[in-house]
């Protein structure tokens, strides 16, 4: 099995003297944004019970995969999110309205700030990887130095499209990034169940690319391998699969009960309690006097007074009418849903129907 | 000058043109480089425009449009081969969940201008599976242009404008007729426009609607019983499966006052039935009888000792032709 590449311990203490660590600002907004995103989550699921969201997927657990993947990014490259990539996406510059936009079932929740390539999260397993190759592939003939960054689960190594995509990568060298965050389950199958390749590393080596294994709660061993990764894009040396062992705390989505298909509690508490990602890297600045009780209260009051107004902002945004379904189909409409449109929005004829 | 084209010679040329004038336009897909495609559609661009822009790619069709979409959000504009209409399955999600839906769930911030070129239909007794006409899965999903010309000149001047249109399109090339015979084609870039039918044969009777290989049928038709009856068919080429151009089908039925439908795809929710919805919102009081279609059978298109009594003939149309004008 290929070995789990980890920097800093779960004790908050670093496996070894390593280049390259982030600087201290930037250790620091690691823990500023996996606890805002934390924050984000755990408010999204309470909305999704009081009925203010729809059906919401959750990532507690994966925030060090999903912030120190992002943070390595640069503004000009592609992010493919799956439905559970918020976090990855609101680091990389999506603004928190349009996350709560998209759950409450806006269509405009899927609006990518300007000048950044975020992708509306993506539903159907392991498409959106192939398409993160074709993005990178146009940026390598078109010379430009941006890679794209591909998310996805351990299921989806089983769907033949991510066979596809790490061929086509591995065949035109394309400046891909494919992350999977092996949370261990996809919904109530676990990883053994799903695949018999004991890692999702060593099928990399199928595809003559570079495969890393590596601990995904583990911020500063996901910032780094990423950091690697793109400058292999950059050099032209082509992709790399990254796979990042973690777990996710919750359910599956607000309408899964994990209970029925594993230990729950104890799995949750076991990981919680042994391998947080927040808790590693608060130790470990705490230690280097970088963080403290009070900034920490300090940084949640700031973190909640921004996800209240994100929330406000999202909650008064503009109802969307019926005839937006209508646009943005092709360039132009065409007669047929024009001609439909006007059925729609034509007020219902009175006469003969009862009050 | 005038010169006389097969329709896979006018389909070279139009991708060429295309190649030479934009190089945003680049050729992927199976076989399409050193071998220059299974049908020749691609011969000689590899040497002309370089492994960048021709690219052979590996064996997988959610690969080839998955990344090409990709592509084609990011700047380029990709045309794609799939060798056979009925190998397009494995990549069928990538057309209906994300080529067709880019511009959609992006709300118009990205979209995937690129067109999906693949032959297809009866009538060239291929093994299994390289035969069929499902033109209705594709015509079925918003998002999505399907095309599918007749002849030499239409089948460049369409590719042309689909290769400039800003949304997918599915570009349906009748394999029977790409070498069926030649046509004057002019040499300088010239569109057909999508969603624009043409009135092939003037007639006063009864209407056909047809398209791709089927035009021809539906031309034989008309001419022999023309010939033999006396009945005068006007024959008209749909070119366009998506959008269909609703106003040469009304304006049609409205002069005739009879139509059938041709089409070699199966009948059970095909085109045809469409077509037939159509005349009858906007030309129902005009009909002398109820409109026909003369189609494939529903049943998978059979190996070929049996594929022409699959396919609809000039015979059945015929016959078709006759219980309408005498019904
Ligand atoms: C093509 C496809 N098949 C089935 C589903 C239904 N589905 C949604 S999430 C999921 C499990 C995915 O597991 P994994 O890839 O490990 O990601 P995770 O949810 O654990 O982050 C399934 C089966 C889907 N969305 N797409």
């Amino acid at each position: 099995m290929s070995p789990l590449y980890q920097v800093l311990t779960p004790e908050g203490q670093l496996v070894q003297d390593i280049a390259g660590l982030p600087d201290e600002a930037t250790m620091i907004k690691m823990l500023e944004n996996m606890l805002l995103v934390r924050l984000f989550d755990r408010k999204s699921i309470n909305l999704q019970r009081q009925g203010r969201m729809g059906t919401y997927a959750p990532f507690e657990g994966q925030e060090a995969s999903q912030v120190g993947s992002a943070m390595a990014l640069a503004p000009g490259d592609w992010l493919f999110p799956t439905y559970r990539d918020h976090a990855a996406a609101i680091v990389h510059g999506q603004s928190m309205m349009r996350v709560f936009l998209y759950w409450m079932g806006h269509m405009e929740g899927s609006i990518s700030p300007k000048n950044l390539n975020i992708m509306p999260p993506c539903v159907p397993i392991a498409t959106q990887m192939v398409h993160a190759v074709g993005t990178a592939w146009a940026s390598k003939l078109q010379n430009e130095k941006h890679v794209s960054l591909a998310y996805f689960g351990d299921g989806a190594t089983s769907e033949g499209d991510f066979h596809e995509a790490l061929n086509f990568a591995g065949v035109f060298k394309t400046p891909t990034v494919f992350f999977c965050q092996n949370n261990g389950f996809a919904i109530s199958v676990p990883f053994e169940q799903q695949s018999a390749s004991k890692t999702i590393a060593q099928r990399a080596a199928a595809y003559d690319i570079p495969g890393v294994r590596i601990d995904g709660n583990d911020i500063f061993a996901v910032w780094l391998t990423m950091k690697n990764a793109i400058e292999r894009a950059h050099a032209g040396e082509g992709p790399t699969l990254i796979e990042a062992m973690t777990y996710r705390y919750g359910a599956h989505t607000t309408a899964d009960d994990p209970k029925k298909y594993r230990d729950q509690d104890r799995l949750s508490e076991e990981w919680r309690q042994e391998r947080d990602p927040i808790q590693r890297l608060r130790v470990y600045l705490e230690k280097q006097g970088l963080w403290n009780e009070e900034k920490e209260s300090d940084f949640i009051a700031g973190a909640g007074v921004k996800i209240d107004a994100a929330l406000a902002e999202a909650e008064s945004y503009p109802k969307s009418r019926p005839e937006d379904m209508f646009k943005h189909v092709y360039a132009e409409p065409t007669w047929m849903a024009s001609e439909q449109e006007k059925e729609l929005v034509k007020p219902a004829k009175q006469e003969g129907i009862p009050a | 000058m005038k010169r006389k084209l097969t329709m896979i010679q006018a389909i070279t040329e139009a991708m060429d043109q295309k190649m030479a004038e934009d190089s945003r336009v680049m050729l992927m897909g199976e076989d399409v480089g050193v071998n220059g495609g299974v049908f020749r559609a691609t011969e000689n661009l590899l040497q002309k425009y370089g492994a960048n822009r021709v690219v052979d790619t590996p064996l997988a069709e959610a690969g080839i449009i998955g990344a090409a979409i990709g592509l084609a959000m990011n700047g380029l504009l990709p045309v794609v081969e799939i060798q056979f209409l009925a190998f397009i399955y494995p990549g069928f999600e990538q057309i209906v969940s994300h080529a067709a839906r880019m511009r959609y769930r992006t709300r118009g911030q990205y979209h995937v201008p690129m067109v999906i070129r693949t032959p297809y239909g009866a009538g060239i007794r291929g093994p299994e599976l390289h035969s069929e006409s499902v033109e209705s899965f594709f015509a079925h999903v918003p998002g999505l242009k399907v095309v599918a010309p007749s002849n030499p000149y239409d089948a460049k001047g369409l590719l042309i404008a689909a290769m400039e249109d800003p949304d997918p399109v599915i570009f349906l090339e009748p394999t029977k007729l790409y070498r069926a015979f030649k046509e004057e084609v002019p040499e300088e870039m010239y569109r057909v426009p999508i969603g624009k039918a043409k009135v092939v044969r003037e007639g006063t009777d009864l209407s056909i609607f047809a398209w791709g290989a089927m035009l021809r049928v539906a031309d034989e038709a008309a001419k022999q019983i023309e010939r033999e009856q006396g009945v005068s068919c006007e024959v008209v080429d749909l070119r366009t499966i998506y959008p269909l151009d609703r106003d040469a089908i009304v304006q049609s039925v409205k002069k005739t006052g009879r139509a059938i439908v041709v089409h070699e795809a199966h009948k059970t929710a095909g085109m045809g039935a469409e077509i037939i919805s159509i005349i009858n919102d906007e030309a129902l009081i005009y009909l002398k009888a109820p409109v026909k279609r003369i189609t494939g059978f529903d049943v998978p298109v059979p190996q070929f000792s049996i594929e022409d009594d699959y396919l609809p003939t000039p015979g059945r149309v015929m016959s078709g032709i006759m219980e309408t004008v005498t019904y």
